[in-house]
């Protein structure tokens, strides 16, 4: 035994869990400031999109290839098309789409914005949202949209 | 019949050999988190930690060069764990903790490199680094590797002159 392996070792199980513990905390919580403060511009558009908005809503989840998270968060948000009406959701590959990664600031992966009818950037998410946070921050974009289902 | 039948083939995205179940790669960073942090405490100049490395290299190898089915962690998983588990809720694609398997790898390659040349600080920051993102994995199912990915791309990118519109 050497002391600074132990040293080491102490430090980095103290530091990740530390991190661990915090992640936990914040991930997939919505966040109404950060997602008009991070982003240079706050607006997307159909033709940015490649594909058409919701009538209401629009989540825009961006994901990544090796993202386990990003898999069941697509799965959450499908849920939430399916039993929302009026809301789209488009998946954005973050590795093809840098221009969209940068000017929105994602740093990390699964990264869910929701977008109101007019394409504002109103939510954000970075993890793994649960179902009733992608609901409930819906329901301050769109009035009602959490009683519809 | 048969176009429903191809139709179905072509919507699948992924092949299930592609699929695995996710407590297979958690179990494993379990394991690892245990050997790496025994190289940390039997320091660079022991022949132990050196055969340890030489263990958890080959291991980290096999599952990023080979997929997971030639993991030995995860042969000890399905041989001696899963039977004794009911079957998972769900499956996952093997990409993402295929790649973690990449990431251990270059991490345990360069703490071997500090070994080999007397280099204890790369050795120490090395399995450090590998330490922490193996028991971020067991302890909280967070995949470390997988988010320096999109930074990484990010960088690299970055030298490009940015198509504004």
């Amino acid at each position: 035994m050497n002391s600074a392996g132990i040293v080491a070792l102490v430090a980095v199980l103290a530091l990740a869990t530390a991190f661990g513990l915090w992640r936990r905390r914040v991930d997939g919580k919505f966040n109404e400031t950060k997602a008009t403060s991070v982003a240079k511009e706050q607006h997307l558009t159909a033709g940015q999109l490649g594909q058409p908005l919701g009538d209401l809503a629009t989540l825009v989840e961006f994901s990544s290839a090796f993202c386990a998270p990003c898999r069941a968060t697509r799965k959450v948000l499908d849920r939430v098309v399916d039993d929302v009406h009026g809301i789209a959701l488009i998946e954005i590959d973050a590795e093809q789409r840098l221009d969209l990664t940068r000017q929105f600031g994602v740093m990390r992966t699964p990264t869910v914005l929701i977008l109101d009818s007019e394409g504002v950037v109103r939510h954000r998410a970075a993890g793994q949202p649960r179902y009733a946070d992608v609901v409930g921050a819906l329901g301050a974009v769109v009035p009602g949209a959490s009683s519809t289902s | 019949m048969t176009t429903q039948a191809s139709q179905q083939a072509t919507t699948r995205t992924r092949p299930p050999a592609n699929q695995i179940d996710p407590r297979g790669p958690r179990f494993g960073a379990a394991i690892t988190t245990v050997v790496l942090a025994l190289i940390l405490l039997f320091g660079p100049n022991s022949p132990i930690a050196a055969l340890l490395l030489t263990i958890q290299i080959l291991a980290f190898a096999a599952g990023a060069i080979l997929g997971l089915q030639a993991q030995p962690y995860g042969w000890i998983y399905r041989t001696f764990v899963r039977p004794r588990l009911g079957p998972p809720s769900e499956l996952e694609d093997q990409a993402p903790p295929r790649f973690a398997q990449a990431v251990g790898l270059v991490f345990g390659l360069a703490g071997a490199a500090g070994l080999l040349l007397g280099l204890d600080v790369l050795f120490y920051a090395a399995i450090a680094m590998a330490l922490a993102a193996a028991f971020l994995n067991a302890a909280f199912n967070f995949c470390l590797g997988c988010e320096m990915y999109l930074l990484f791309k990010r960088i690299g990118v970055g030298r490009k002159p940015l198509t504004q519109s």
